[in-house]
């Protein structure tokens, strides 16, 4: 096998990988913080790609401000995280985490179809940057600069992250409501405004991923649902609630569907299924957790 | 008992079944199709209301089990030849197989980890029927699955002639009405205790005594194997056995059914399965945005009524007496 | 009857409980106390199996049952009640008391038999003896918070335990419902041969019926001791009790 066609999977898997962290660290840490599951999470980072292209069309077709298309879109999913959860969510954190999960579950229903009835159900696609559009040649396989940079960025933003939640006083705030939210109640913080800050926080991560993966991607109906399961797969890897389990766990994915398809061509989500029971197995709270007991 | 007693000594199931008997008599070919659509979607939901109302786990993925069936019974009907006799509670324990190894991993860790894991094995067993051609006919699906032979039922004293469908539909119900009965008794049985402690309090469950985890997965084996068997049904209905079956918005569907009828109570689900079956109809010819409605009932239902149509109904009831009662003392 | 080796936790860094030790005599009673965050239900909750220990052992009887799962536990003779009440809310009060006797006699395997005819008499009597016959219909999320924690008892009891662990049984009662549960305990334990041990803040009730006492502060046993001893102890006094020397 060509060394070429084995780095060009590895930069795919890579590029993939770093969607999936971006989107699975927003999942981890309204978990984290909140304790909800937000279904809806993939459909946030689809509607980004739909709000992305239709922010393109406004803006200038021939792509030269994708940037500030990309900003306004996920601003945009920024302002809906807000809304949802300031209007509706917050109205069920008392009642059983079913409900919660139930309603995320229903925005995934009704924002999905929404999106089909405003886009449609064709494919859409965004071009590259005019400053990204050239390719790379490396070990033999041309590699686009866009996913170079989403290859760069992804780390950045794990790593800026990491920095937020471990340096700064809004970041022990985030961390003292996973761990206690009774305790930080009692302090004094306001909950409420910790809770929307996140679920806005994720939402606009999501959005923002959702915007940046339109000049690779097309964008189809259906990339919720198909996003939001790879996210769910990745936090059983990593670890829920876990930020580096996110980080590994999404770049573990990634090459392991880049290269499983070697293995099982046609069926590379199967080595993934594989992976996902076998770290099940010997660790069911994923490499980066946390046991329960 | 403070909990109503309206109509606990009343054998449903039975009753039920009784008047469904009636329908391809009475009723026109329309509603033997519907009839038959809304029992299979019935055995359906009660397989899963196992788990949710009964256990208190939420699945997002019980469809897989359902298309397991369709897929199982449709492959050993069309491919192999083998007998309806054979093939359907063949398909009921391939699904119950199924259900046993996901539910292995989905049982593992707190609710919200089995709600992510149900989604994602399931969507992972969609991407297999969805690829593997040689086996699920890939995207075409499986056409043609043969109907069983069912002249017997014609055969039978004061029946007289029926089409295929007519007797399709009386097949379904009494396998319905058969599955009913004994989930029925699997829930008021000690086993079906234990499963209701684990929902009111797992922490609990566990502390008289319970190994919690091997319940849940009891429950969701049983739930899968029944889920299994509305497949079988289905696949035969609809002459065919399609990755749809196990799109996640299936599941989504029987979900809704189930919250939407009521899942404190054993005939609510069945209920909601009535209405959405109905619901589907009178909408799909002015829209093709089914899972809008269906979030848009979702979220009537978690704001407005918890308790769901049957739930609804019983407080109502008991309201009513409530208000009578003063009157007659 | 029941040896607590050195059990040690820590949460994150932080350590819980650390490095206790506590042998209890069959049919003693014992109270462990200390103020709030002192490590009390960290220590029952390591014995239970709800929580791992980082190190340290509980043996019963002799066995090592350290690490064991809570529901093997529950059957090796040991019960529990918990600081924040856990009984089965939706079912009634008599099907709370029934489940846990199916559950302890091993009947949940049983698929073909109707639940409710099962321990019907058995239920009814452990319910009487607990003071709760008149409620056996109620639904017990309905119940007032005093009878909840009676039921949760007679839950706890109906796994037939020979060591009971009450994680604050008065939490919440007035002062007459506290001494009439205490005098209920006191009567059940005396009655079943149990080992008890709880935990309670009141110290009026501690020094009453404790026949033995261990003080933990900041996860470390400060004390313990027969009442006279730990009322004695000069560290208990400065510490627990708030007297400065
Ligand atoms: N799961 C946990 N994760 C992190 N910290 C914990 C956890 N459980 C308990 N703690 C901490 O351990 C310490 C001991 O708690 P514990 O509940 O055992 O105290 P306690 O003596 O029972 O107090 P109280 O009288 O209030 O019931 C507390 O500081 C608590 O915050
Ligand atoms: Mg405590």
């Amino acid at each position: 096998m060509a060394a070429s066609f084995l780095f060009s999977q590895f930069v795919g898997g890579l590029t993939t990988a770093m969607f999936l962290f971006l989107i699975a660290s927003g999942l981890s840490l309204v978990f984290g913080v909140m304790r909800v599951v937000n279904f809806a999470h993939g459909t946030f980072y689809m509607l980004g790609a739909y709000l992305a292209w239709q922010a393109v069309q406004w803006l200038s077709p021939t792509g030269e401000n994708f940037w500030p298309a990309a900003l306004l879109a996920a601003l945009g999913i920024a302002v809906l995280g807000a809304v949802v959860e300031r209007l509706l969510l917050r109205h069920l954190y008392g009642r059983e985490e079913l409900y919660q999960l139930l309603f995320t579950y229903a925005l995934v229903l009704i924002l999905g179809d929404a999106a089909k009835f405003i886009w449609g159900t064709g494919q859409l696609s965004v071009t590259r940057p005019p400053v990204l559009a050239a390719s790379l040649h490396l070990f033999g396989a041309e590699v686009p600069l866009y996913n170079l940079f989403i290859m760069i960025l992804g780390p950045l933003i794990a790593l800026g992250g990491w920095l937020v939640l471990n340096r700064s006083g809004a970041g022990r705030l985030v961390r003292a409501a996973s761990y206690d939210r009774e305790m930080l109640d009692a302090l004094g913080a306001n909950v409420g405004t910790i809770y929307t800050g996140m679920f806005v926080v994720s939402a606009f991560l999501a959005g923002l991923s959702g915007a940046l993966v339109t000049p690779i991607e097309s964008v189809v109906p259906g990339m919720d649902v198909e996003i939001i399961v790879q996210a769910f797969i990745v936090v059983v890897i990593g670890g829920l609630g876990s930020f580096w389990g996110t980080f590994w766990g999404s770049v573990i994915y990634g090459q392991v569907l880049s290269f499983g398809i070697l293995i099982f061509p046609g069926f590379s989500l199967f080595s993934v299924f594989a992976l996902m029971a076998v770290i099940l197995i010997i660790r069911p709270w994923g490499l980066f957790g946390r046991p329960i007991r | 008992m403070n909990r109503v007693a309206l109509g606990r000594s009343i054998p449903w199931t039975l009753v039920v079944f009784l008047i469904a008997v009636w329908v391809p008599a009475l009723g026109s070919r329309y509603d033997t199709f519907l009839g038959t659509q809304i029992a299979i979607d019935a055995l359906f939901v009660v397989s899963l209301n196992l788990l949710l109302g009964t256990t208190g786990l939420v699945s997002f993925g019980h469809a897989a089990y359902f298309g397991i069936g369709a897929y199982a019974c449709g492959i050993l009907m069309k491919t192999y030849g083998v007998p309806f006799v054979i093939a359907f509670p063949a398909a009921a324990l391939i699904a119950a197989f199924f259900a046993l190894i996901f539910g292995f991993f989905c049982v593992r860790l707190s609710a919200l980890y089995f709600a992510m894991l149900t989604l994602a094995f399931a969507q992972i067993v969609w991407a297999i029927c969805f690829k593997w051609n040689a086996v699920t006919g890939g995207d075409e699906g499986l056409p043609n699955i043969p109907y069983p032979k069912l002249d017997w039922i014609s055969s039978l004293p004061g029946l007289g002639d029926l089409s295929i469908a007519d007797e399709f539909y009386l097949l379904t119900i009494l396998m319905v009405a058969l599955s009913f009965a004994i989930l029925r008794q699997v829930i008021r049985s000690p086993f079906g205790r234990m499963l209701t402690t684990i929902r009111d309090n797992p922490e609990r469950a566990a502390f008289i005594g319970l190994n919690v985890r091997a319940y849940e997965l009891a429950a969701f084996v049983v739930a899968g194997g029944f889920a299994g068997l509305a497949g079988a049904l289905y696949g035969i209905f609809n002459r065919g056995a399609f990755a749809d079956y196990v799109f996640w918005s299936k599941s989504a569907e029987v979900l809704i059914m189930t919250i939407l009828g009521g899942i404190n109570y054993f005939w609510g689900p069945p209920v909601g399965a009535f209405a959405l079956v109905w619901l589907n109809q009178e909408i799909t010819s002015y829209t093709q945005y089914w899972p809008f409605v269906l979030g848009v009932v979702l979220l009537v239902l978690l704001f407005g009524f918890p308790g769901g149509i049957v739930g609804g109904l019983v407080a109502g009831y008991e309201r009513l007496r409530r208000m009578l009662r003063p009157r007659h003392a | 009857m029941l040896d607590v080796r050195k059990l040690s936790k820590a949460f994150a860094g932080f350590v819980a409980v650390d490095a206790v030790s506590l042998a209890v005599e069959t049919r003693q009673t014992t109270a462990v106390i200390g103020p709030n965050g002192a490590g009390k239900s960290t220590f029952f909750n390591l014995i239970t199996g709800h929580l791992r220990p980082d190190s340290g052992q509980v043996l019963l009887d002799g066995r090592d049952i350290t690490g064991t799962p809570p529901h093997r536990i529950c059957r090796l003779g040991i019960g529990r009640s918990f600081q924040r009440t856990n009984i089965f809310t939706r079912l009634s009060v008599l099907e709370n008391v029934q489940a846990a006797l199916l559950a302890h006699r091993g009947r949940g395997h049983d698929f073909w038999s109707r639940s409710e005819r099962f321990y019907r008499d058995e239920a009814e009597e452990l319910l009487g003896s607990i003071g709760l016959a008149h409620q056996a219909d109620s639904t017990a999320g309905t119940l007032a918070y005093g009878n909840q924690k009676q039921l949760e008892l007679g839950i706890a009891l109906a796994s037939d335990p020979q060591v009971l662990l009450l994680d604050e049984p008065t939490a919440g009662m007035s002062a007459t419902e506290t001494r009439e549960a205490m005098k209920l305990l006191e009567r059940i334990a005396g009655e079943r041969g149990l080992t008890l041990i709880f935990t309670e803040h009141d110290m009026e009730v501690v020094f009453s019926i404790a026949e033995k006492i261990a003080v933990l502060h900041q996860g470390r046993v400060l004390a313990k001791g027969t009442p006279a001893e730990v009322r004695a102890d000069a560290e208990v006094r400065r510490v627990y009790l708030g007297e400065r020397p």
